[in-house]
């Protein structure tokens, strides 16, 4: 630890192909020291073959990896120095929680005292060290989760690999820890790369998130950006919940500039976007970035029906042609339980996707940027 | 639990002890005969009513066999020793060989790894009379016709493709991420074999290596033409009691009895290790 790498983890080009199937495709990612990087992506994107080919478990057909500025490319895994917890646990049934959670431990040769102490003190992080004399078969679902998590913590590894720990836990204990997760891992101070299917932990534990589809990375970017520039319509889908509302527009000239017509009612996309005129394009508004008004050049819609939550509650409400849209507001606040209502949207909280591709417009800079640049 | 009614219980017991009398029977007959003399045996119609004798065990201990021929000297202790000898250093070769073996065959798809497997499997699809003839005529060109070493080494046909195919379906159910997982916690493949994989096919192991032993210790062909009679097993040795002046049946119970003993001992010892090793191969769960 006296002098670190920028660089916690580097992966440059992977390629892996299984027969025909490619399960990744030039990927390159780079997550500096002491970061947290979320691997986020549907089933099947290439997220846990990634993760296995960094751990040692899978050779990639291409590409180097590099822990710490070191190329591990070719080590076998236990060289590698890293920790790593699966989906499905792995837990080795044979032995005792406290036996796995010492695994690491024992293989760097350490003294009985320190392995001993070494386990408990990260049992007793984890709140597992009532049942370290215990079998995996005799744990709980939370209590395996955590042993598996623990032995990946045990040996401090540089790097640490968790594999959508929270999978297979139920929701209550997955809320605790996604609460929890994030100092453990700040605590730790090592490189942290996250695999998750849930948008809430991605949002909840990365400083970046990779969304990785078919093999290749479709964006990177802190949560922010992900959550308010997706780079497509996918990635906006899958980010947020109740999901986005995308409606298919054509922007219009009107003035100076790009507008977009709901319910015949002029929509500003603001400046940057006139190469979109005439374009088929689709319009994302967030459930959250829209509200009720009661001013006259609200967007009229009627308003069909209305699901309260705990925090929230979500209108759905429909356009005149019959386009459906979602409308969130925190509880407590007013609004309309039926009939005619209008709606407006908060400025600027409009994405604009083409259609066709499904990758969003960014505004154009703007003449004076453009001048400044050159 | 069972909510069968009476009668069906009842006929489903009657069923059982059916079978149980028409497998056991004959091992129930070997026992009587084998404490009888001859001449009660050969009584017609059979009896039950008998003095009983060790005189047959006696025989077959001290090795002197008494017909009205005269004596005979017969070696079962040693046909015994050769069973035990054969048997055990057979199935001890074949785990050595076979258990890493099948762990490769298991983890490393490898080109022709299926091809290889098979072929070791299809060992045991040819009559052993067809190898015999070839086998007999260069062993005893290259010295291993008539030694042990000789006759261990043409058992492996037996017990080497058993334990691998019982011992790979044992590796193939192991979870790979759990070996990953020692792995990546630092350990090298080799530890990660003896303290992961090993110890989880256990029970595998076990099995095929009782399997592999009861059909060492069964086999007669192999011993019948590559040894002479003092490297000859129980399985051989007992056609000695078939004499010139008529057949022992007395002393071939006996022989019966002392040479199954072993076997059913430790199929019985380990009979849940056996059901398990052998329907889990049919039965992947």
């Amino acid at each position: 630890m006296t002098e670190q790498h920028p660089l916690g983890l580097s992966i440059q080009n992977l390629t892996k192909r299984f027969k025909s199937d490619t399960a990744l495709d030039d990927v390159s990612l780079d997550v500096p020291a002491g970061g947290t990087l979320v691997i986020f992506g549907p089933s099947g994107a290439g997220k846990t073959v990634l993760l296995r080919c960094v751990a040692g478990a899978i050779d990639p057909d291409a590409g180097q990896v590099l822990v710490g500025g070191e190329d591990v490319t070719d080590a076998p895994p236990e060289q590698r120095g890293v920790g790593m917890a699966f989906q499905n646990f792995a837990l080795f049934p044979h032995m005792t929680a406290r036996d796995n959670i010492a695994s690491p431990l024992t293989a760097a040769r350490q003294s009985k005292d320190a392995i001993r102490a070494g386990v408990e003190s990260v049992a007793k992080l984890l709140k597992i060290d009532h049942v370290l004399s215990h079998a995996p078969r005799a744990l709980s679902n939370g209590q395996k989760q955590r042993t598996a998590l623990a032995r990946a913590l045990a040996g401090k590894p540089k790097l640490l690999l968790l594999d959508d720990p929270l999978r297979n836990v139920d929701a209550k204990l997955r809320f605790e820890m996604r609460l929890e997760l994030p100092r453990l891992l700040a605590d730790q101070g090592a490189t942290v790369v996250y695999v998750t299917q849930d948008y809430k932990e991605a949002m909840a534990l990365g400083d970046r998130i990779a969304v990785l589809n078919a093999g290749r990375i479709v964006q990177l970017g802190t949560p922010a950006e992900i959550y308010q520039e997706p780079a497509t319509t996918d990635i906006a889908r899958l980010f947020g919940d109740p999901t986005i509302n995308l409606l298919d527009v054509t922007p219009e000239r009107d003035g100076g500039g790009a507008i977009v017509r709901l319910s015949d009612q002029r929509l500003p996309l603001g400046p940057g976007f006139e190469q979109t005129i005439d374009h088929p394009c689709a319009i994302g508004l967030r459930p959250e970035a829209l509200s009720f008004t009661e001013e006259a050049d609200g967007v009229p819609v009627t308003v069909e029906a209305e699901t309260p939550f705990n925090e929230k509650i979500v209108t759905l409400v429909t356009t005149l042609r019959g386009r459906e849209i979602l409308v969130s507001r925190p509880t407590g606040t007013p609004g309309p339980r039926e009939g005619a209502a209008r709606i407006v949207a908060r400025p600027g909280a409009a994405v604009l996707f083409d259609r066709e591709t499904g990758a969003r417009i960014p505004p154009a800079p703007s003449d004076k940027a453009q001048t400044e640049a050159a | 639990m069972d909510h069968a009614p009476i009668w069906e219980r009842w006929l489903r017991g009657v069923a059982l002890i059916l079978v149980v009398l028409f497998f056991m029977f004959p091992i129930f007959w070997i026992l009587v005969m084998s404490v009888q003399t001859n001449e009660t045996i050969l009584r017609s119609p059979p009896s039950m009513a008998f003095e009983p004798t060790l005189q047959n065990y006696q025989a077959l201990i001290t090795g002197k066999l008494e017909t009205q021929a005269g004596s005979l000297d017969i070696a079962f202790m040693q046909n015994l020793w050769n069973s035990v000898l054969l048997s055990v250093c057979s199935v001890a070769l074949a785990l050595v060989l076979g258990v890493p073996a099948a762990y490769a065959f298991a983890r490393h798809k490898f080109r022709g790894s299926e091809d290889i497997a098979f072929t070791l499997l299809s060992f045991r699809f040819a009559p052993p009379l067809l190898v015999l003839l070839p086998l007999t005529l260069y062993f005893q060109d290259i010295g291993l016709a008539d030694t042990y070493v000789g006759l261990i080494w043409v058992y492996q046909l037996i017990c080497l493709p058993l334990i691998l195919w019982i011992v790979r379906g044992y590796f193939e159910d192991i979870s790979p991420d759990i070996e990953h997982a020692y792995r990546i916690a630092g350990h090298s493949w080799l530890s990660t074999f003896r303290r992961i994989a090993l110890p989880l096919a256990g029970p595998g192991i076990a099995a095929a290596g009782l399997l592999a032993f009861i059909f060492a210790w069964n086999n007669f062909i192999f011993a019948l033409v590559l040894a002479s009679a003092d490297k000859q097993p129980v399985t051989v040795g007992a056609l000695a009691f078939v004499t010139a002046s008529g057949i022992q049946y007395g002393q071939i119970a006996a022989a019966v009895v002392l040479s199954i003993a072993p076997t059913l001992a430790l199929a019985l010892y380990a009979q849940r290790y056996l059901v398990e090793g052998l329907s889990l191969g049919a039965v992947k769960g």
